[in-house]
């Protein structure tokens, strides 16, 4: 097992470096730059910007000494666009936001998720399945941006319990909604796993050899069931959890949270380039990591994987 | 009294078709230690007849009748107190044995949970009694293997290991539901002689679902068969196979092939086995049946008694049947 691991992160390094390639040649792709503005700059002072950031270096060279500087000291570069910070400041400042509302809507998303997806499998074609099937579909086809407006207006404006942006350190006030938006589709995505692989579980052999054991039903559900059916969410879960601790752009937004979501996409806008490069190695780095995790927890649930 | 007393008893599946009966009035009795073979091609309503008595049919399937246990009716007894029989009373092996046990808990924890609920040992008690069971059943080395996971066994050690955890409770009847029939051959064999052998250690009734009649004929006390969910014929298994009552067991009899006689090829019986939806209203086995008259198919069966404990039900009489089907 520990082999195991260490061979996995020796391959997260080239899969790294191929995704910092990969984002370069995309970035430098697209047309304009980070000093591109209605007004023009002057050419002269164009070329020193330029200069400064090393942009007037080949591409080859920009993206060693990126890397370099990564490597050597944990450098990410200087923003572009917020001329006195650096991408360190940037992630620092935002990522604590979002890994907090991601981290909470992640928990709120398994255990609702995975609760209303058992319960719907055990009564299969009750008014609760019913109705939780119900829920998954109508959670899965709202979107977030009309969901968030929506929260907003009926505990901000109508019923006045909760502020309607804003972050102030995190307080349980201000995480309440942005939670509601964010985890409300992963929800209903665990849910429809749980009850789908549920149900195929329950019909399995082993159950029929627990039921003859005597066993009292939610012992059968708990102890037998409940760990096979769970494996499909664990695979769903990893990237899930990636897509929640990183935030959402609609949630930053609406709810003016101040997490990394927005930064990334004005950075995109304004070809930020280090910022950029910043947020997707972030990704990159927690994709792997929570991949890992899920491959290292099968092997924890399922004894017949053995690495 | 008998130990088992099943009466009437009816399994009927709601189905996109509409109900269908897998078992239709079946009526048996097992006495305290006795073993009865239930026999019949895939389609008969044995598997059905024994989940029906566990409480184990499938959701969209239910039984009317009565299945009484000890003087007590399985079929109106609730979750609570069916619980309390299962396992503890009536232990139940099934046919798969690679899928029957829980491939994600170890095989100690499969077997002490059964202790655990019905004699309320400690976990550590459990595990040292459940050793002791899979040395009965000849698990070598149970102590060390007992921590494994099913998937580190073969399947002939897997039916063993829930042979072992069906007996955990010492229960004063046991289903076997195909139990040899997804092993090989020689394992069949060594899984057959050590049910025998628990058999007589533990004083347990059997019940012995099976198609194969090759392992009733000394296992077996008294062979019911079944076809169509109903009883074509049933009495002691030494008088059913010496001089069968039935066309359809005579059928059966003749389709085992025999190492002492010299034939060119498989006898078979004529035709498809049922379909349950579409059953006739006579006598199920009508349309395959070598002698079958007009109204076979249309005007019902009854079980009749022939003496010897004795039971048949067919249309021709004894005699008639025995003219009409010459190689018999």
């Amino acid at each position: 097992m520990f082999a195991y691991i260490v061979r996995r992160l020796a391959v997260a390094i080239p899969t790294i470096l191929i995704l910092v390639v990969i984002s370069f040649l995309l970035m430098y792709s697209a047309p304009g730059g980070p000093f591109n503005s209605e007004r023009p700059l002057p050419p002269e002072v164009l070329a020193n910007l330029e200069a400064k950031y090393g942009l007037d270096q080949p591409m080859w060279r920009q993206m060693i000494s990126y890397v370099w500087g990564v490597v050597t000291q944990f450098d990410f570069g200087p923003s572009f666009q917020y001329t006195d910070r650096s991408v360190n400041d940037v992630i620092a400042q935002g990522f604590p936001v979002t890994l907090t509302y991601g981290l909470w809507s992640a928990f709120a998303a398994l255990v609702v998720g995975v609760s209303l997806g058992v319960a719907a499998a055990v009564r299969q074609n009750s008014v609760l399945d019913y109705l939780a099937v119900g829920i998954t579909i109508g959670a899965q086809a709202l979107p977030n941006f009309v969901m968030a407006p929506i929260l907003v207006l009926v505990f901000t404006l109508w019923l006045g319990w909760l502020p309607g942006g804003g972050w102030n350190g995190g307080q349980w006030e201000y995480v309440v909604m942005p939670v509601i938006a964010l985890s409300t589709s992963y929800m209903a995505s665990i849910a429809r796993i749980t009850r789908s692989s549920m149900l195929e579980v329950l019909n399995s052999n082993f159950i029929r050899t627990a039921q003859a054991k005597g066993l009292p039903m939610r012992r059968v559900i708990l102890r037998h069931a409940l760990k096979p059916a769970l494996l499909p969410v664990l695979s769903y879960l990893g990237p899930a959890m990636v897509g929640m601790i990183t935030g959402s752009v609609v949630v930053d937004i609406i709810f003016s949270t101040g997490g990394i979501g927005q930064f990334f996409v004005n950075s995109a806008f304004n070809r930020d380039y280090a910022v950029i490069m910043g947020i997707t190695l972030l990704v990159g780095v927690l994709t792997i990591t929570f991949n890992l995790l899920v491959d290292i927890l099968y092997a924890w649930i399922d004894p017949k994987i053995r690495y | 009294m008998a130990l088992l007393d099943v009466s009437d008893l009816t399994v009927t599946f709601q189905t996109n078709d509409g109900p269908v009966n897998a078992v239709n009035g079946l009526s048996f009795d097992v006495a305290e230690k006795e073993t009865l073979a239930i026999v019949g091609e895939s389609g008969s309503g044995k598997s059905q007849t024994a989940f029906a008595i566990m409480g184990l049919l499938a959701k969209n399937g239910g039984a009317t009748g009565r299945v009484e246990f000890d003087g007590a009716d399985l079929l109106s007894l609730s979750k609570r107190q069916l619980n309390k029989v299962r396992s503890n009373q009536i232990g139940m092996i099934f046919q798969d044995p690679m899928t029957s046990l829980n491939p994600y808990i170890r095989v100690s924890d499969q077997m002490a949970e059964v202790l655990q609920l019905h004699k309320g040992l400690s976990k550590r008690d459990a595990i040292a009694e459940a050793v002791q069971m899979l040395d009965a059943v000849r698990i070598p080395d149970a102590k060390a293997r007992i921590s494994m996971f099913p998937h580190e066994f073969s399947g002939g050690m897997r039916q063993r290991i829930m042979i072992a955890m069906a007996l955990l409770c010492r229960p004063r009847l046991l289903i076997a539901d195909e139990p040899t029939t997804a092993l090989d051959v020689t394992v069949q064999a060594q899984i057959m002689k050590l049910l025998g052998e628990i058999r007589e250690e533990f004083n347990t009734a059997v019940i012995l679902i099976t198609h194969d009649l090759g392992i009733v004929a000394d296992f077996c006390d008294r062979t019911l068969v079944l076809y169509g969910g109903q009883i074509m014929e049933e009495g002691p298994t030494g008088d059913v196979f010496a001089d069968p009552a039935h066309p359809y067991t005579k059928g059966l009899l003749k389709a085992v092939p025999r190492l002492d006689r010299d034939t060119e090829t498989l006898q078979t019986i004529a035709g498809e086995p049922p379909d349950m939806s579409h059953l006739p209203a006579g006598c199920p086995f009508s349309p395959r049946c070598e002698i079958a008259r007009d109204y076979c198919s249309t005007r019902p069966l009854v079980l009749e008694p022939l003496g010897d404990n004795r039971t048949r039900a067919c249309h021709a009489s004894l005699a008639e049947m025995k003219q009409e089907m010459q190689d018999g």
